[in-house]
């Protein structure tokens, strides 16, 4: 079963339902990875040990410059020429593998590294791309091109733990509880087929953004179609995937708030637009119609986490459990609300996230520079590869 | 000289059931039935039958059915009956062979190829008795993104202008002239009614349905008939009309006989003269030059109306919708070959062309690879016969679909085929006034309301079934697809699965 790669993610489509949980120290505090993996731990029942995983950010505060990746192999072939690719394209501070601990139930774990590098500054310079776009494209093509490397994370004083077992199991193999954190989020995962691929495990990343999501959307397609436009190559045929690229398409790309983003892809119905005030209802019209394949359909709970802080988002019709609840500077979400009542027993502001309504939660310092800032979406002005290559791009379909 | 011609079809007359009251007699422009005292029976002359069905509807005691002749072939595949007649036909009158409604010819209908999809288990299915289940459409060109002040809830950059659907599709372009005034108004009406366009097609605007020119797309065709500014501002879009379904690469020819006074005043061409569409627009020789003509009508209509620009589908649809988006077409309109029609060559409209499934397809994702799909948008047409289909259309890429035979088919037509002869005994493509006023509008913009709201709850329905509460989120959702019966090739272009994949 371990090696039947026909079932992995980006072979077929594998619809998965999950827990998914996060917890946040607005002031920017790092806590360790204890109380996360309880709360996720509580939610066993709707993983079935088929994958489980955790994001944390602040976790490297001493490389906080450097994008930290942390890659998975299955063979010593595919290191060798994943390090002789990343030599060529980044500067490495340094590189070791991750401490694991054995742990029972989890088997056949790959030979898992983290890098602290920084693009080759010539060839960053060369290619026309800024600092992110160029780090993307070189994780697509790690993941997408390397047999047997995945890059589980590639963001800046982040990570990404995941794997394939119990998400409780997972965090013990990791030994999640020697990392300090301002955010954590989990992921417990329910998967319909049996891949047993350490690389379709979740949170899903990219750069600094991570994605733990419960759920089966039924805009696949459609929202895959449309970011596949713009050089976003969709290899895990996930909605995990999808919705990450989404938010990398409309917050880092086109500039809008995370909020924003998030309002986009669970826009105001044609109904409530139609009882706007006109300039309202025009403004809501133009999202809605530039952006109508952005829009996200079917049930999903999401949590996205960033260096800004954590964002949870629910579907329109709020066909999927999300609670949020707050202590002091402390914010904690959960598919379910024992699941913060376990670690967190006196919680305030305890209520679920509305259908549609995104739920922001920034750091104290984000949160006042924001307020400073224009509000007007600066898109970002630099192409995308697709744009500045010489060769057209492959087709995709069929 | 004698005439080869075997009648098409038979009238069976039920003898026990006929009651002679002339009726048939009376509904047939045809002059098909008539009632013979001196017999003391009703008679038929079966060569003059086009299979219209009015009579077999209208007779008071169902006494009529229309058969095939029942003439056998002369056995062989290949000289069939039907090629038989035609050379019988020409050798007669050396003329090219007219045609009208859509291509009949048994090629592959890749609709019925196509199955949909529904949620179980994993997702919920929609109930859209419960919860909202939004059809509503906007066409028109968009920016890539927009620029906008989050705080105060205000754009920055500027929108084009959209055209409004509250279902996910219109009528298309049929012209007065090649239809009755009737039969416009009865889609004005119904397009009123249900939120949605008709077209005028290339034959102006009748002062009559002035009133409803906000539901109206007025067409700019390559005889320019009835075009000045106050017809291009009168409506809610402008389409210019490259090239229809039916008759890729060829213009039209409405007959003087059919220009009366106000076929003639609409058109604002001379009463009894025949009104012309040459085969091309005589301004637009290459893509540059349609850059100029859409951009002529955006200057003349201050930017405030999206253009649209109708193709039909072929060959190389793909690349040439990728340049109409680049020359600023806002919509791109495709149109495949069984799309319906007034008056072709038969042999045109029999063999030219390819089926919408295909184009559309390929031009959606042509429009994708360039990076491009999501700044234009995209409808198709040429034979939507179902809400089923309709669905199929935007799963594969369109953002809605004109449908022009299935309102026509509501209307009371009969598929009959003889649209050019200006008889149509249901008052639609004619301008004798004795058979447009059997078409009552109103009544009539009745049967379409409730065609197309009957499609729309489907619709509803089988996007409910799949998890999906918005027509935004079905656009171009392939995978909601499965092919069935198809080669490796047709799912290649069709960017499907097979089913069970």
């Amino acid at each position: 079963m371990q090696n039947r790669e026909s079932l992995r993610e980006g072979r077929v489509r594998i619809p998965s339902g999950c827990a998914i949980a996060g917890i946040m120290d607005r002031s920017g505090s790092r806590h360790d990875g204890s109380d996360i993996l309880k709360s996720i731990a509580l939610m066993h029942d709707r993983g079935n040990g088929l994958g489980g995983g955790f994001a944390a950010y602040g976790i490297y505060p001493e490389y906080k410059d450097l994008y930290a990746f942390h890659i998975m192999y299955e063979s010593r072939d595919a290191r060798t020429e994943t390090e002789a690719y990343l030599d060529k394209h980044f500067m490495s501070e340094k590189q070791e593998r991750i401490p694991t601990e054995s742990v029972g139930s989890i088997k056949n774990p790959p030979d898992i590294w983290r890098y602290f590098v920084a693009p080759h500054p010539m060839r960053l310079n060369m290619s026309g791309l800024d600092e992110f776009e160029y780090t993307m494209q070189h994780v697509f093509h790690v993941n997408g091109q390397i047999d047997g490397a995945f890059v589980a994370s590639s963001g800046k004083n982040m990570g990404a733990f995941k794997g394939v077992g119990y998400p409780e199991d997972i965090g013990e193999f990791y030994r999640i509880q020697d990392y300090r954190a301002w955010a954590w989020t989990a992921h417990g995962r329910f998967p319909t087929n049996t891949p047993g691929w350490w690389g379709g495990a979740h949170p899903f990343t990219l750069l600094n953004w991570s994605v733990v999501h419960n759920g089966e959307i039924s805009s696949y397609d459609t929202n895959r179609r449309y970011v596949e436009q713009f050089g976003y190559d969709c290899e895990l045929q996930t909605d995990t995937e999808v919705i990450t690229y989404l938010f990398d398409l409309l917050a880092r790309r086109h500039g809008f708030s995370q909020e924003m983003a998030a309002h986009i892809m669970t826009a105001s119905s044609w109904d409530d637009i139609d009882r706007m005030d006109p300039e309202r209802a025009a403004f809501e019209t133009a999202l809605r119609t530039t952006y109508s394949s952005a829009l996200v359909n079917g049930p999903f709970s999401v949590i996205l986490g960033s260096d800004e802080g954590l964002l949870a988002l629910n579907d329109r019709l709020k066909l999927r459990a999300l609670m949020a609840a707050e202590k002091g500077s402390m914010v904690y979400l959960a598919s379910e609300q024992a699941a913060i009542e376990v670690v967190c027993p006196d919680a305030e502001n305890v209520r679920s996230i509305e259908g549609g309504v995104p739920f922001v939660v920034q750091l104290d310092e984000v949160a006042r520079r924001k307020r400073g800032e224009s509000a007007e979406n600066t898109p970002s002005a630099k192409p995308f590869k697709h744009e500045v290559g010489v060769l057209p791009r492959r087709r995709k379909e069929a | 000289m004698l005439d080869y011609l075997l009648p098409r079809y038979k009238v069976e007359r039920d003898r026990d059931l006929c009651v002679q009251c002339g009726v048939c007699e009376r509904s047939c422009a045809n002059e098909v039935h008539h009632v013979d005292p001196d017999l003391g029976r009703v008679v038929a002359d079966h060569a003059a039958c086009v299979n219209c069905q009015r009579c077999v509807v209208m007779c008071p005691t169902k006494a009529i059915a229309i058969t095939k002749w029942p003439q056998v072939d002369s056995g062989s595949a290949n000289w069939t009956l039907g090629y038989m007649q035609d050379i019988a036909k020409q050798a007669q009158t050396g003329a090219v062979l007219l045609s009208s409604m859509g291509n009949p010819e048994p090629y592959p209908i890749y609709w019925d190829h196509l199955l949909l999809n529904a949620s179980q288990v994993t997702n919920p299915s929609i109930d859209p008795l419960r919860e909202p289940m939004e059809t509503r459409v906007l066409l028109g060109g968009r920016p890539g993104m927009l620029k906008v002040n989050e705080r105060e809830h205000k754009l920055v950059s500027p929108m084009p202008p959209q055209i409004k659907l509250d279902v996910p599709l219109m009528f298309s372009a049929m012209s007065f002239g090649s239809i009755s005034l009737n039969a416009q108004m009865s889609l004005a009406m119904a397009a009123r009614e249900l939120g949605t366009y008709f077209n005028t097609g290339e034959g102006g605007l009748h002062r009559d349905l002035e009133p409803y020119a906000a539901n109206a797309i007025v067409q700019v065709a390559s005889g320019r008939f009835g075009v000045d500014p106050h017809y291009l501002a009168a409506g809610a879009a402008i389409e210019i009309k490259i090239g229809q379904g039916a008759k890729p690469g060829i213009g039209g020819h409405l007959p003087g006989e059919k220009i009366n006074a106000e076929v003639s005043r609409t058109r604002m061409i001379p009463q009894g003269t025949d009104a012309i569409s040459p085969a091309p627009h005589h301004d637009i020789y290459s893509i540059e030059d349609l850059r100029q003509l859409i951009f002529s009508l955006k200057e003349a209509t201050r930017y405030a109306k999206p253009v649209a620009v109708k193709i039909a589908a072929v060959h190389n649809a793909a690349a040439i919708a990728s340049g109409m988006a680049r020359a600023g077409a806002d919509i791109i309109v495709v149109d495949g070959f069984r799309g319906g029609t007034g008056a072709a060559p038969k042999r045109i409209r029999d063999n030219v062309g390819i089926p919408i499934e295909l184009a559309l397809a390929a031009v959606d994702q042509r429009l994708r690879d360039e990076g491009i799909r999501s700044t234009v948008s995209l409808v198709a047409a040429g034979s939507m016969r179902s809400s089923a289909d309709v669905v199929r259309a935007i799963a594969l890429g369109a953002d809605a679909v004109y449908c022009a035979s299935a309102a026509l088919i509501a209307l009371g037509c009969h598929q009959c085929g003889d649209c050019s002869s200006g008889k149509c005994n249901w008052g639609i493509a004619t301008q004798r006034p004795e058979l447009t006023r059997r078409l009552n509008p109103e009544i009539a913009a009745e049967r379409v309301v409730n065609l197309i709201r009957g499609w729309n709850h489907e619709i509803q329905e089988m996007m409910g079934g799949m998890g999906i509460n918005a027509i935004d989120s079905l656009r171009g959702n392939r995978l909601m697809l499965r092919g069935v019966g198809l080669n490796e090739k047709e799912l290649e272009i069709l960017g499907v699965k097979y089913a069970g994949e």
